[in-house]
């Protein structure tokens, strides 16, 4: 993902902005280089694997949010309706076939190439199933489908785990020899899957600071940053370990000079509110959405959008050793897959762990896998914490779901409640 | 004596409390909310210091002697002298403001004699709207004045259009319906003109005056101290906070800017202390506010994405209806059968209403239906902001129609189970009795003369 302009930049998010021109310039020149491109999910996304294959990933989701980052999404949904997908439906669907149906020119403006093979990692988003049943007619591509069992009792058996990991030996890994016409090396995959692990630490290094006061980041809005090259194309390349180094550096050094986040309009001075975010943030007001945070001095210091790709902060790890099995969990232990009662426990710890005076849930219509549940989790949240649960309304892509004025006023009130309660808490 | 004062700026009308250094009530105004917000907040505190000056009027008639009935007659007349007398000096506003438009030489005579006979119609039908027992379909100028300008202009326009013959090729028609629209045209330019003049409210001396001259029976002169005590009373503006939809455009310092969540939960709370949860149904929100013992907000909801089932519902049905807002409530409350209405889309209960009245159906049974829409959605807000405690505080505009509220109170029983259901009278100021209340606070700490001198272009620390 590119940086908004307007933010100061740190060494590190230039070259995340030139990992990722570079990877779209390679998407570019698949089809000429006689490559194979796999269109897969951000959530279970088996990177190593597919580049244990050499073959080239493309992240639809990825694109959605970049195109709704960039103003394109608007018109993109518009061509989806008008070609007969409803109101209702996923953002990210629409704006994804709206954008094959235009040419299927990508968000930095380069044609993306077609998809030799649909990777369908299934880890608790139904519309994943219908979205890439669209795709597959779209491109007559063939798909392999790997069913990630939902985490209803709250584990991983190991049941779930073989299940997983007999799809990739008999589903997965034969679609992508087939494709490709080379053979699985499984020694290639452990290599690629040892720099993964040594990325996620850094990562989780970098997530985990912001128990400091002041937290040196954002967990949600500059959190989406952070989580570009991991949840994306560079699992398990070197590009993602420097990247995740550079990065480490950059904000221990924050860390030590008592610095807060970087913010769209610079260095955020006083940290008033610490927040922790469930949902996924809407991307087409992005900056906007982030300045009503700044502008009340509120730091997210937590999220749970930042786990979709994956949960490292309870200590999970690729594991070069066990590549398909930490394959497997890593599919089964992505947010979207974990049931309700583990949501409230993660939010619940990330608000007493991260010391946040609240929570809140920007919930979106069209994404069930998010939304479905999200009251219950507030209250129960709130019941567990003792802190006030806050709640947003707005959309992933679709420019029309986001009236920012409403979204300001319920965010000032919920910060004014914050400091009302702080308020009576000094009075008490 | 120095005043604090609260100020909402609603999307459909601002009102302002003015309170004593006491936290007593001195007054209450209301205006409807305009294109320029400024002026909105501008009359509807002149408005409320009036009514702080009638509540002096009344403290100086107290002393007086009189008894209880004869202040309250006195006080009555004088103040429906007070509102025909205001209502007379805005109608010659409004008629400055429409000859400077017939200034303009395109507009033909027939035009110009027109709008001369509507706004001499309207000044010989002044004192009919004030008579003692009159009822009005709006307090508002704009409203009362737009209604009546219609109808004139469409009389006269009627008696002074030829006829449509039937000959072929006459088109005598089409001059008629000019007439009418250019005196509409004329009317809704000026009117907008008229309402961002904060002069055409005027001031409290000079209109009370004209009031006491104009009493059937000459004033007392216990009355004409009072009111001359009244008029020469200092007020001075000690602290000031706004809140409300519009509040990012009140002309406050940011500092002086409270949420209408906290500022609905405080105000509801001191109308009625053992408040636990709120509901205001505003012009285009919706919401749904728990409060502890001490008025602190402790969880809410909102409507986001979309205003359907808010207030201006109602105000859509009564357009839709050619009814005042006020006659909304009293009709649905006769309803027999109230129809099954599920929509709560504004647009979408247009088109059923339309469709049912084609049927037959009673329009007391839609309008009931119609009421009903709109507390269901609110319910959901309410179950969402966990639920209905007791005492439960409905506030809010639409809280003074009584088909709402028996809806209200119908739904609330059958899912939460008997509830104290507080209503005040006054339950449209609770947003800005609220923010009086915070003014107060930030008065008695001291920030509140500082707040004053910002709003004079001083910085200004943050209220706590």
């Amino acid at each position: 993902m590119s940086a908004p302009s307007v933010v100061p930049k740190d060494a590190s998010q230039d070259r995340q902005k030139r990992m990722i021109a570079a990877h779209f310039d390679r998407l570019a020149e698949v089809e000429e280089r006689g490559e194979k491109a796999v269109y897969t999910f951000v959530p279970g996304n088996l990177t190593e694997l597919l580049l244990s294959f050499g073959v080239a990933p493309v992240l639809p989701e990825i694109n959605a949010l970049q195109s709704g980052m960039r103003g394109l999404s608007k018109d993109y949904i518009a061509r989806a309706e008008k070609d007969g997908h409803s109101e209702d439906v996923c953002t990210y669907v629409k704006c994804d076939i709206g954008m094959s149906r235009g040419g299927n020119v990508g968000p930095t403006g380069k044609r993306l190439p077609k998809p030799d093979l649909l990777l369908l990692s299934y880890t608790g988003c139904f519309t994943f199933l219908k979205w890439f049943e669209l795709l597959r007619e779209e491109y007559d591509a063939p798909t392999a489908m790997l069913h990630v069992p939902y985490q209803g009792g709250g584990t991983i058996t190991d049941a779930m785990r073989k299940y997983v990991v007999d799809q990739l030996k008999s589903k997965v890994i034969p679609a992508l020899e087939r494709i490709t016409g080379r053979a699985y090396d499984e020694d290639l995959l452990s290599e690629h899957l040892a720099r993964s692990a040594k990325a996620e630490d850094d990562l989780v290094h970098v997530l985990e600071s912001a128990r400091h006061r002041p937290s040196p980041i954002d967990a949600y809005f500059g959190g989406v940053y952070y989580i570009g090259p991991i949840f994306t194309a560079f699992r398990g390349t070197e590009d993602a370990v420097d990247y995740y180094a550079e990065l480490r550096a950059e904000i221990d050094e924050r860390v030590r000079l008592g610095l807060g986040p970087v913010t769209p309009d610079g260095e955020l001075e006083k940290e008033r509110y610490r927040v922790v975010v469930e949902g996924p943030p809407n991307w087409t007001s992005f900056r906007e959405f982030w300045r009503m945070f700044v502008d009340e001095g509120a730091v997210v210091v937590a999220s749970t959008y930042t786990k979709v790709g994956g949960v490292y902060d309870n200590g999970f790890r690729h594991d070069p050793s066990r590549p398909l099995e930490s394959l497997a969990e890593y599919c089964l232990g992505c947010y979207t897959n974990l049931d309700l009662p583990t949501r409230v426990d993660m939010l619940s710890r990330y608000v007493t762990d991260y010391e946040a005076d609240g929570f809140l849930i920007n919930s979106v219509k069209s994404c069930n896998s998010f939304s479905a549940g999200q009251l219950l989790i507030l209250r129960q949240v709130e019941e567990r914490t003792g802190r006030p649960g806050g709640f947003i309304e707005s959309d992933l892509v679709d420019p029309r779901y986001f009236s920012a004025a409403n979204i300001k006023n319920r965010l000032e009130s919920y910060f004014q409640m914050i400091e009302q309660k702080r308020s009576r808490g000094d009075a008490r | 004596m120095r005043y604090a004062v609260g100020i909402d700026l609603g999307s459909t009308t601002t009102k302002a409390v003015v309170l004593d250094e006491q936290g007593a009530v001195l007054g209450r105004g209301i205006t409807n909310s305009r294109s320029n917000y400024d002026v909105a907040c501008e009359v509807a505190l002149a408005e409320a210091l009036i009514n702080t000056r009638f509540s002096l009027v009344a403290s100086g008639l107290a002393r007086s002697g009189f008894t209880e009935d004869a202040r309250t007659a006195l006080l009555g007349e004088l103040e429906r002298r007070f509102r025909e007398q205001q209502y007379r000096h805005q109608l010659g506003v409004l008629d400055t403001v429409l000859a400077e438009q017939l200034e303009d030489p395109s507009i033909v005579d027939a035009t110009r004699a027109g709008v001369a006979a509507v706004v001499a119609g309207m000044r010989a039908r002044a004192g009919a709207l004030f008579v003692e027992g009159a009822s009005r379909k709006s307090d508002f100028f704009r409203d009362l004045a737009g209604s009546l300008y219609m109808q004139l202009a469409e009389e006269h326009a009627r008696v002074h259009t030829p006829k449509r013959s039937c000959a072929a090729g006459d088109d005598g028609g089409a001059p008629r319906a000019s007439l009418f629209d250019q005196l509409v045209g004329l009317y809704d330019k000026a009117i907008l003109e008229v309402e961002n003049r904060p002069t055409a409210a005027a001031d409290f001396d000079a209109i009370v005056e004209r009031a006491l001259a104009a009493m059937d029976d000459a004033a007392p002169a216990a009355l004409k101290t009072s009111v001359e005590v009244a008029a020469a009373t200092t007020l001075d503006e000690w602290a000031k906070v706004g809140t409300g939809y519009g509040r990012q455009r009140l002309p406050f310092p940011e500092g002086c800017i409270r949420s209408e969540i906290l500022c609905h939960g405080l105000g509801a709370h001191t109308m009625f202390p053992d408040t636990r949860t709120v509901l205001d149904i505003g012009g285009q929100d919706t919401k749904a506010i728990q409060v502890d013992d001490q008025g602190i907000v402790t969880s809410f909801q909102m409507n986001d994405r979309c205003a359907a089932g808010c207030g201006r519902y109602l105000g859509y049905i009564a357009d839709e209806m050619n009814l005042g807002l006020h006659e909304l409530g009293p009709l649905a409350v006769q309803s027999t059968r109230p129809a099954r209405i599920n929509s709560t889309c504004t647009v979408f209960a247009g088109a059923e209403l339309r469709e049912r009245l084609s049927l037959g159906e009673r329009r007391e049974d839609i309008l009931a239906g119609l009421h009903r829409a709109i507390v269901i959605r609110a319910m959901s807000l309410l179950a969402r902001s966990g639920g209905v405690s007791d005492e439960f505080t409905f506030t809010g505009g639409v809280a003074r129609n009584a088909a709402a509220t028996g809806a209200l109170r119908r739904l609330v029983t059958e899912n939460y189970g008997p509830r104290t259901m507080n209503i005040s009278p006054d339950s449209i100021y609770t947003g800005a009795l609220g923010a009086a209340l915070f003014a107060l606070r930030s008065g008695r700490s001291g920030d509140g003369a500082a707040a004053a001198a910002a709003r004079d272009g001083a910085p200004v620390e943050t209220i706590p």
